[in-house]
């Protein structure tokens, strides 16, 4: 088991020790025209090694090295005040907190509508299609309209941005809890005939637990694409806040330490989503299934 | 014995088919699963349904359960139509598998009918506890079903339909899927149960001793379509312990058993 461990940490430790080589050896190539140009009218040409180690940390990278990165993070996350337009924390905070609201109204939605179509026929041919459709189409021209239509409506900010994410993170667990509240056993929902049971109590007490893996494996999946969502939709909302609002003034701007930096807080963001949902999971399977 | 019984039987039985029809559409045709079955169950009997698969024993117990709608006949539950009598929950059923809810512990599943009936929940706990004890599992009541043993599971289950203290206990072969020695045992206990209860039991076996160990009457049935060849009388004592199978009272049950059920065999 112990040993077992070891090979695994061994393991991605390799992986991670290949991925910096590659990524050092690709900045490098990288950013060494840029360096070039600049030292093209030095009177003394500069040894290769100074003009390498150049390329390892220009202001303007094409690709910035990991060091970059993680010193911009650093500086924008303790450097400012949290509340300031320059913190990191700042930004991120926003993209959680739009996330968050997106993923549990959509998720809200999903599991209503997945109620729903399980239990009328005429709602599974009607509205199985849409919802798949919904998917079709991206959300990137999407988003624009319904900030402009909610603009209209009286609406801006937080508002339309939560509905964009749920419009992405309802899809996932509708789908989901469609299969999960279907998957209970034959016998178990004969047992529920055999006490005359009603409708509500067979779904509250059979149907609902039974579909609770489904929901968070639906949960975990819209947990991630909410913070996608959250993205997506501070692009066009023009707040200049937010992560989404940071890639773009940051490819704006040529600032691509900023836009790595932003594309890592937004990671951390998800895996801290995921993580919560998997807590939750344990908290509620765990014990009900004796696992 | 048999007289009161007889007279008992046009005054009021449990259970009671008249001239019971099924038949199934299946993709290659209609299919016969029972044909023209008259049954009387009395209160207090012990009755197993014993016959080859597709002879349509749990069929007839489907019926009885309003789990399975018939073509033709006439069926009573407690003078009621079986549709009536599972909504007035005048049954208790246990299934071939234990049928517990994985996300509730044992103590929860057995409640479980309960808290469906909304009965007066202060006693809940009580009821639960007493049904625990009958069946051993007092130390299980806050284990999940995942860790206990098949057996355990299917003791949980028994419970479980006791719980709301039902007159009639419809069991579809529970024993089934277990080893002989857990199926010896759970036989004792059902029969102790049994004898100190007072319940009307139907139970499906394909297990000539078991019927025999447990029944006050065996119902012999043949296969396709399935239908009722004769009910032999079981008139061992009502206190019932495993020696019992091997007196010659008990062999003689069983090959009229056996030569009731390999004559259905040679019929069909």
């Amino acid at each position: 088991m112990l040993e077992q461990r070891k090979t695994d940490l061994a393991l991605i430790g390799v992986a991670g020790l290949a991925i910096l080589i590659v990524w050092y050896v690709a900045a490098l190539a990288l950013n060494f025209p840029q360096v070039m140009v600049i030292h093209a009218r030095d009177d003394v040409p500069l040894p290769f090694t100074s003009l390498a180690l150049e390329a390892l940390r220009p202001a303007r990278p094409v690709l910035p090295t990991v060091d970059q990165i993680a010193t911009e993070i650093f500086n924008t996350t303790f450097g400012h005040s949290v509340t300031s337009p320059r913190s990191l924390v700042h930004h991120s905070a926003i993209t959680l907190g739009t996330a968050v609201a997106g993923t549990l109204l959509g998720a809200t939605f999903g599991l209503v509508l997945a109620t729903a179509i399980v239990h009328n026929r005429t709602l599974e041919v009607s509205a199985m299609p849409l919802v798949i459709a919904s998917q079709t189409v991206p959300i990137l021209a999407i988003a624009p309209m319904a900030v402009v239509l909610f603009g209209n409506l009286g609406l801006s900010g937080f508002v339309p941005k939560v509905l964009i994410t749920s419009y992405l993170c309802f899809f996932p667990v509708t789908i989901a809890m469609v299969k999960g509240l279907r998957s209970v056993d034959r016998q178990m929902s004969e047992l529920f005939e055999t006490y005359a049971a009603t409708d509500r109590e067979r779904f509250f007490l059979l149907k609902l637990p039974a579909s609770l893996p489904f929901l968070f494996t639906g949960l975990k999946i819209s947990a991630a694409t909410g913070v996608v969502g959250a993205i997506v939709s501070e692009m066009p909302t023009g707040g200049g806040v937010g992560l989404g609002a940071r890639l773009l003034s940051g490819s704006y701007y040529g600032q691509t330490v900023q836009i790595w930096a932003a594309l890592v807080a937004s990671a951390a963001i998800s895996i801290l989503l995921i993580w919560i949902v998997t807590k939750i999971e344990r908290r509620f399977l765990v014990a009900g299934l004796g696992r | 014995m048999a007289a009161t019984s007889a007279q008992s039987m046009r005054v009021a039985p449990v259970v009671s088919a008249e001239g019971l029809n099924v038949t199934f559409n299946s993709a290659g045709g209609e299919v016969h699963a029972l044909s023209d079955v008259n049954l009387a169950i009395e209160r207090g009997d012990f009755v197993s349904l014993i016959g080859p698969s597709g002879c349509g024993k749990t069929t007839l117990l489907r019926v009885i359960a309003d789990l399975q709608s018939f073509t033709s006949g006439h069926v009573r539950v407690d003078g009621l139509e079986p549709k009536v009598a599972r909504a007035e929950r005048l049954y208790g059923y246990v299934f071939q598998q234990p049928t517990l809810l994985p996300w509730r512990n044992i103590a929860d599943n057995v409640g479980l009918p309960l808290q469906i009936m909304k009965t007066d929940s202060a006693k809940n706990a009580d009821r639960v506890t007493k049904q625990l004890s009958r069946v051993g599992l007092k130390n299980f009541a806050r284990n999940y079903p995942s860790q206990l043993s098949g057996g355990m599971q299917q003791r949980a289950s028994i419970a479980r339909a006791l719980s709301f203290s039902p007159e009639l206990l419809l069991m579809d072969e529970p024993f089934g899927a277990l080893d002989e020695i857990t199926r010896d045992n759970l036989n004792l206990e059902l029969t102790d149960l049994w004898r100190e209860t007072g319940k009307t039991c139907v139970f499906v076996t394909h297990s000539i001793s078991e019927a025999v160990f447990l029944s006050t009457h065996i119902v012999v049935m043949s296969p396709r379509p399935g239908r009722i060849l004769e009910v032999i009388e079981c008139d061992l004592p009502r206190k019932r312990d495993l020696s019992i199978r091997d007196t010659p009272k008990f062999l003689e049950i069983a090959a009229r058993v056996r030569r009731g059920l390999h004559a259905g065999h040679a019929n069909a």
